[in-house]
Parts: structure tokens; sequence; C-alpha cells
């Protein structure tokens, strides 16, 4: 396809790459819609982890994105047009979440207004935590997303035909309305949506702990995705090893945040001792939950910390690689984690279920087929962004 | 500073990033190894153009960081959960949680300073304290707003002439030779500078020990020391007899004192009748002396179980026929005068509470021996009381 003076020349991805991505979403789905079907209580717990799971991907790519611009960061330029891509998901939001606000009353204790009438705490409470405000709430901030993803990435796009500077300068402008805008947003989504599962419990920290997943893990799916495509000689020759180091650096910092984040309400609500908040980690650390905590610990922590500490491994793109899935994995665990103990509210017991790998399936193939869908429509480069060859011709 | 003829090496300035990059390259690829970049601030690329592997320092920060966490870890084990055990807040002794942060900062600061340490010991090869290039006008020059690269003559290929042409081919903005000053080392251990330290030491350690020791105790700093009173057992040079504490008047009694008529008799024939109304607050208060002052003895039930266990003569019980029949002021006396190994108590325990003391005994000595009758008693207290 077209060469350019940035020296990218296009090329597409093998066929059976969105064939795959294509099948795994129907296998998840028909599987999933027979789950449903035949027990809703449990499917829709399933279906929330693999919604959450999606979603910190997608927002968290796009938060990337606006990152990149707002900091006007040259290195991360080549990488950019990877996290818009896996960001592509972020209108998709907006119907997969249909499902959910269908079956509330399997999902929130909240919205059964019989437990409610018998209860003082969800009474008080009910002033935020009632089906219609909640659903606005939700749509409003998934069209918010939307809204963003289609302003920043419609500039973008359009600088790679046009060229025009003062597209960066509109999509810095952008970025700076969109980050706080994201973390007041991402904060609320994940109080409606986990943190009210167990609607007595609340930590302050909730909205912070689920911000630095979900960078982690938009940070890994970049770093797994460019890696792979460098190792097929897919992306541009003049990504270094230099470039991947910083990418790795930046993993590594999001994990010691993540980890410090995960720490610090753990640690306040350990001191506090006070029932009313520790009753949520005690659910986590009864029978096999416990094993669950602490491989959280290990695994999305001080493996990570671990592989990525020294120089050396930074640019080892095999290790880089390895980590980036071992690090997805981690994100998923831990929200199933957070989600499903808190299953009990409504009567139910937890125990695993094939479910939970059916809508796994369903979201992989969701953001593998719309990775593969932009990647035949777009430039993997932004060929004309006017910081792209300070960015190529970065060195450490 | 004073330079002497001896040359340390060849240096020139550049006035780009890239042209030092450039130079730096060529340099490395002529052969020369004993070279060195000097930038304002640090250079992308600048490791790759002089061929330098990667840094060894981070090593030092690994290794002493991991010492402090885990010393520090060791410390806290060692103070809170091993040598001195506390109690906080219903947390274990060993409370990792709270550990955490502590460590985590100990090994940022450990790994820190010992990095710090570890450049300046590397850099300025303690115990020498001077660098030939300080104080000379390229050093003052590339630390603002230039790009100094210089080859030292302990390189092998050494050569001035050859060297200030590459430079000038380079488009270096200037060449300079640098000379070694007179004196060429400066060891931290030379005697002007350990006198420097031990002057320091000595001054520090004695204007504390003078402020500390000294100073608090010279007029007007020592008025809370010394101030105008007797204090106990003190001459007086005021009183004929020399004595600062005066002795009262004879047959001066203490406000509110009552005297107690049969003090120091053995088996006094009458006693005083009980005064009190034995009320629950009076035989609360009975109970709360009764175990403070006599139940160390007769055991918390009176029933002269001591707890010193044979360390002092056991107290007898209270439940004896003998004490059962004593009259209450009889129990009043003894607890007032004392009796065999008993020591008096009327300097400890006031008189009232002394009379609550016997109530209280009364109440155990009834008790011990309950009776049904009393089961009756007690119905019909609780149906009047609406029970």
């Amino acid at each position: 396809m077209a060469n350019n003076d940035s020296g990218y020349i296009k090329k597409v991805l093998p066929s059976k790459i969105g064939k795959i991505g294509l099948i795994l979403f129907i296998i998840g789905a028909v599987t999933g819609l027979y789950g449903y079907i035949f027990d809703p209580s449990r499917a829709v717990f399933s279906y929330l982890t693999s919604f959450w799971f999606l979603l910190s991907i997608a927002v968290g790519s796009l938060l990337l994105v606006a990152i990149e611009y707002a900091a006007s960061a040259t290195w991360s330029t080549p990488f950019r047009r990877m996290s818009e891509f896996l960001a592509s998901s972020i209108p998709l939001l907006i119907i997969l979440v249909i499902p959910l606000l269908l079956s509330i009353q399997y999902l929130f204790v909240w919205s059964h207004t019989d437990v409610v009438a018998n209860d003082h705490m969800l009474q008080a409470k009910s002033v935020f935590l009632n089906t219609p405000f909640f659903s606005v709430r939700v749509i409003v901030i998934l069209l918010i997303w939307s809204l963003f993803y289609y302003l920043i990435i419609r500039n973008s796009r359009q600088q790679d035909n046009s060229g025009d500077q003062a597209l960066t300068k509109n999509n810095i402008k952008l970025s700076i309305i969109f980050i706080p805008l994201f973390a007041i947003s991402l904060t609320l989504q994940s109080i409606d949506w986990i943190m009210s599962l167990e609607t007595k419990w609340f930590s302050t920290m909730f909205g912070v702990y689920l911000f630095a997943g979900a960078t982690c893990s938009a940070l890994a799916a970049l770093a797994f995705i460019s890696v792979l495509l460098k190792e097929k000689g897919y992306f541009h020759p003049k990504i270094t090893k230099d470039h991947f180091y910083s990418l790795g650096t930046l993993m590594f910092v999001f994990i010691c945040f993540w980890g410090y984040i995960a720490f610090s309400q753990y640690m306040l609500i350990w001191y506090g001792n006070l029932p009313e908040e520790t009753f949520w980690f005690m659910q986590r650390w009864e029978g096999g939950w416990k094993f669950v905590s602490l491989f959280i610990i290990f695994g999305h922590f001080i493996v990570p910390f671990a592989t990525l500490l020294s120089h050396p491994s930074k640019t080892n793109l095999k290790k880089l690689k390895f980590i980036s899935i071992w690090i997805l994995a981690m994100h998923f665990i831990d929200l199933y984690w957070l989600i499903m103990p808190s299953m009990h509210g409504n009567g139910l017991h937890y125990s695993f279920s094939w479910m939970d790998i059916s809508f796994l399936a369903a979201s992989v193939g969701i953001i593998i087929f719309m990775f593969n869908k932009m990647f035949e429509r777009y430039n993997l480069i932004p060929v004309k962004d006017p910081k792209l060859q300070r960015g190529l011709d970065f060195h450490l | 500073m004073a330079r002497s003829n001896n040359l340390h090496s060849v240096a020139a300035i550049f006035d780009t990033p890239n042209k030092i990059i450039k130079a730096a390259e060529k340099v490395r690829d002529e052969g020369y190894n004993k070279f060195d970049v000097n930038t304002p601030y640090p250079l992308h690329g600048m490791d790759k153009a002089m061929g330098l592997s990667s840094s060894k320092v981070g090593f030092v920060t690994l290794f002493c960081g991991l010492f402090g966490g885990s010393f520090i870890l060791l410390f806290m084990w060692w103070t809170l959960a091993k040598n001195y055990q506390l109690f906080i807040g219903g947390k274990p002794f060993f409370a990792l949680p709270a550990f955490i942060p502590i460590t985590f900062e100990i090994t940022v600061l450990i790994g820190a300073v010992s990095t710090f340490i570890a450049l300046i010991a590397v850099f300025f090869k303690l115990p020498f304290n001077n660098h030939p290039l300080h104080d000379t006008d390229y050093m003052k020059t590339v630390s603002v707003d230039k790009y100094g690269i210089y080859i030292t003559t302990e390189d092998p290929k050494f050569d001035k002439e050859k060297i200030i042409s590459l430079f000038k081919s380079l488009g270096a903005v200037s060449t300079d030779l640098i000379y070694l000053p007179k004196q060429e080392k400066f060891s931290m251990f030379n005697l002007k500078f350990v006198l420097f330290l031990i002057f320091v030491a000595a001054g520090t350690s004695g204007s504390t020990y003078l402020l500390l020791n000294k100073l608090m105790y010279i007029t007007p700093f020592d008025w809370m020391e010394f101030q105008e009173k007797y204090t106990p057992q003190e001459t007086s040079l005021f009183f004929g007899d020399r004595r600062s504490m005066r002795t009262p008047v004879d047959g001066t009694v203490a406000k509110g004192f009552i005297p107690y008529p049969y003090k120091g008799i053995a088996n006094p024939t009458e006693v005083l009748s009980n005064p009190t109304i034995p009320t629950e607050d009076l035989l609360k208060m009975g109970k709360k002396k009764y175990l403070t002052f006599c139940s160390p003895c007769h055991g918390n039930f009176a029933e002269g179980d001591s707890r010193l266990n044979g360390q002092f003569p056991n107290g007898p019980t209270l439940h004896s026929d003998k004490i059962i029949k004593y009259s209450d002021g009889m129990l009043y006396h003894i607890i007032t005068n004392g009796q065999n190994a008993m020591p008096a108590y009327d300097l400890q325990i006031t008189r009232h509470e002394r009379w609550a003391i016997v109530d209280y005994i009364r109440v155990l000595q009834r008790a011990k021996n309950a009776k049904n009758s009393d089961l009756v008693e007690i119905k019909k207290e609780s149906t009047t009381n609406g029970q």
C-alpha cells in the first residue's frame, strides 16, 4: 500500500486473525446466551466480569492516548495507534451494557424494593442507588467516553491525510478535558458496578484501585500487541529496544502504583478494624478465596515487579510478551476476585461456572476482531503526526 | 587554582547536542577510550555514542536497599515482637501490614543514600576529593550552555596535535588544553582535613555539653532549679533550732480528725456501735476497699486463702464462729488497732471506709451461710420490684 515519507509500509494482517476473533466471539456469545437462558442469576456475574475486562482495556487505552497527547510525549507516538485500535470497542460498550441493565435485579440487592423497605441503610442509600438513576448514570458515562473516543480518534485519523498540525493542538485540549472526566467517571462506574454489589461496603480508594488495574491492563495489551507486531515485522522498522524499554518502564510504574493502591486500601481497613469495612476482606479470606487473594498479591504485584525490575528485562521482547499476557490474566483474576465473592447478596453461593470462560472468550474475541478491523482500515502509525519523527528517533 | 605544566587532557567545546553526539561517536570509533563528555543535562543516546555499557550502580542500590529493608524489618520484629512486646490496637505483635510502610521507606532511603555515596565515591575516587577539571573555564562553560568532550593523557593513543585537529574537523567551537593543578590530589586523610574533622567533632560535642550541663544552671536560666524555698530536712538559718520544718503547737488536731477512744487496747471491754446504714453504694465501696487492703491475706471471699501463698503469715478465715459472733465495733477495732500479726490500718483507710469494710464482711459472712429462707426473701423482693 501507500509508502510515505515516514518510511512506514502498510501491511495487512493474515485473514485468520479476524476469523479467530469472530469465532471466539461467536462461541462465547452462543454459550453465554445458553447459560443466560438457563441460569440468568449466575450468568450476569460472569457477564459483568468480562464486561469490565473489556471496559478497562478499552477505556484504559483511551486514557493512554489522552496522556500521550496531554504530556506531548514523543517516544509513544508510534505506539498511539495501537491504543486507539484497542479503544475502538468503547462505542460497543453501550450495546453490551444493555443485557446488564436489563438484569439489574440479579446483580444488586438495592434493586429489590422489599429488601430496601426493611433496611434503614439501604433506604438512606437509595437516593443514589436506584434503578433509574443508576441506568442514566451508566449510559451517560458511556456516552461521554464514546464522544471523546470519537472526537480524539477522528482528529488523529484526519491528520493521516491532511497532516494538519492544528489537529494535534485540538487533541491536546480534548485530552486535558478528558483526563479529569475520566477520573470521575471511572470512579463512578466502579462504585456503581462493583462496589455496590456489596451494598453496605465502602472504600474511598476503590475507584483508584480500578483505575490502576485498568491502566495496567491497557498497557499490557499495548505491550503484547506491539511486541507481537514487531516480531512478525508489521511494525515500523525504526522501533528499537529503547521504545520497548520505555513501554516496559511505564508498565512497571503502573504495577507499582497498583500495588501501592491495593496495599493502602487493605492497610487502612486492616488498621481501622471496623466491622462495617473489614467484612469485605474477610469474605475474600474464606475458603478457597484465601488462595486467590494470595495469588493476586504475588501474581499482580510481586511477579511483574521482579520481572520488570532490571534494565535488560524491559528490553527483552520475549519477557515483555510473557509478562504482558500475565498482567492481562491477572487483571481478569483481580476483577473476578472483586466481583464473585459478593454474589451471596441475592442468596446465591459462589461456585465456578463454565460461563466465566465463555464470556471471557467473547470479550477477547471482540478485542481481536475490532483490532483487526481497525488495522485493515487505518495506518498502524500516525504517519503525518508532527511528533512522529522525534518518536521514531527516540533513544535512551 | 594554580596549574602546573603537566597536561591532563585536551578538551573541546561544541554548541549543539547533535554535534557532541557525533563527536563522541567519532572519538569512540577512532579508538580512544580514556575520554568523557560533559553536558549541562542528560542527552538521549549518549551512552550508546560513547560506547558505555550499562551502569553497575544499580546493583549498589539494589543490595543496599534490600539490606535496609530487611534490617528494619528485623529491627521491628526484635523491638516490638520479641524483646519488648507492646500490645497496640489489638493487633498481633508482629503486625506486618503496619510494618510495610516503614520497610518501604527505609528501603528507599538506604537505597538512595547509598547510591549517592557510591556515585561520589566513584566520581571523586574517594578518599580523594578533587577532580582536575574542577575550577577550569572548560567546566564553567559546559555546566551552563555548551557541550564539552575531553581526552586525557592516560589514553594510549594520546597525541595532542592529532586530537586538536580531530576536534576541529568535527566542528568544535574551541579547543582547550587542561593542565593538572600544582597539587594533584587532595586526600581526605591529610593532616589539615583530619584536624578540621576533629575540630568540628570537638566543637559540636563541647557546645552540646555546655548547653545541656552548664548553660541551664547559669542565671537567669536556673530560676526553676533554684527556688526561694526550703526543701525537706534543710537547715534553717532563721530559726534558733535550725529546723526549717516547724513542729505544731501542743494539742493541735488535724481538721476533721476524731480520736479513737480504744486505741492501743488489745482486748477492749466495750467498743463503738456501727454508725452506718449498709446501702448499696456503701457496700460497693466496702467491697472495693476490702479487695484492696484485706483480700491479700484474708482472700477475696474472706476464707483465709491468702494469695501470698505462705510467703507471709496467712490471715485467718473470717467465717469462723468466733468472728461471726464479734460485734461490728469489735471488727472495726481490729481493723483500726491491728491484732497479732495484722498491723493497724487507721492510717491507710479512713473511718468511713473502715465501717464500710465491716459491713461488707457481714455481707460475705451472710452469703457464705445462705439458707433456703433467703430464696423466699429474694423472691419477695423481686415481686415487689415488679421484675
